[in-house]
């Protein structure tokens, strides 16, 4: 690979990478909102329970 | 066809984002010709211009989300304002770093402050980097979302300033491409340009409709989260 080829690659690679971080971001992010949408369920369930008993 | 961005579905937007990025690489790599003058390094022309416009495209966005909520105060308009311009600046990010490289290959130097097209887009992009600090340094309310909103409008005159910086003075290291004769490459490099583009701004439009569906799903569970007292 020439010296070239190598500065292509790193400015194609960085933009990836970039991309790939932004994807990994938003996939921690959307993890939580699916953690506290099970918590909010789970508190709604408990107090339907509560108001029935 | 839908007639606005945010009516096309979102799973729609990024299937068509892969197909086009994808084939906006293609055509870079394996039909757009090597540039006579500067080798297979000019292939960092089709990533850098696309990502250097993009971001511009971004920043006038958000300042006309930042316009829209200033006038009419749209529901909205300041989530979309932000969205735009966090795009706006991981585009920018990205604009300068792969111009570093080329720079780097082509001048043999990552960095010149006698560029002017360089230094303008240093500074929009540090300028709109700034409005994060101002955003998260103010209690969330009408407040901070006017704030930010005229902050987003001052800096839109930086993007025509930074664009014609290099026709307005005599900068001789940065190239012009675009002149008032047209581009100043082959039909295929230009080709090839447009659809690097193309991609490139579907993808913005992409990360930013990810983005703003979080947020608004984030707003959504805090006013759940108080509605249920907990």
């Amino acid at each position: 690979m020439s010296s070239g080829e190598k500065y292509v690659a790193a400015a194609y690679l960085v933009v990836f990478v970039a991309v790939l971080g932004w994807v990994a971001i938003i996939s921690s992010k959307l993890a939580r909102l699916t953690r506290e949408v099970s918590e909010l369920v789970e508190l709604a369930r408990r107090r339907r329970e509560r108001d029935a008993a | 066809m839908p007639a606005r961005l945010r009516d096309i579905p979102l799973p729609a937007l990024a299937w068509t984002t892969v197909g086009v990025v994808g084939g906006a690489l293609a055509l870079i790599f394996f039909y757009a010709p090597i540039d006579a003058d500067q080798g297979i390094t000019q292939k960092i022309f089709y990533i850098h211009v696309p990502l250097a416009l993009t971001s511009y495209a971004c920043f006038a966005w958000g300042a006309w989300k930042a316009l829209q909520h200033l006038r009419t105060r749209a529901p909205g308009a300041d989530l979309e304002s932000y969205a735009a311009i966090h795009q706006g600046v991981i585009f920018g990010a990205l604009t300068l770093i792969t111009g570093s490289i080329w720079a780097r290959t082509s001048w043999g130097i990552w960095w010149t402050w006698s560029s002017n097209q360089l230094v303008t887009f240093l500074i929009l992009f540090l300028f709109y980097s700034a409005y994060f600090m101002l955003r998260y340094s103010v209690e969330p309310g009408p407040a901070r979302a006017n704030m930010c909103a005229v902050y987003a409008l001052f800096g839109v005159v930086l993007i025509p300033v930074s664009w014609l910086s290099i026709r307005l003075a005599n900068d001789f290291i940065h190239p012009t491409v675009f002149t008032s004769h047209g581009p100043q490459m082959s039909t295929a490099m230009f080709a090839t340009f447009c659809v690097s583009w193309f991609g490139l701004l579907l993808l913005a439009a992409t990360m930013y409709r990810v983005e703003l569906a979080g947020k608004r799903l984030d707003a959504r569970l805090r006013e759940l989260r108080e509605l249920l007292g907990t």
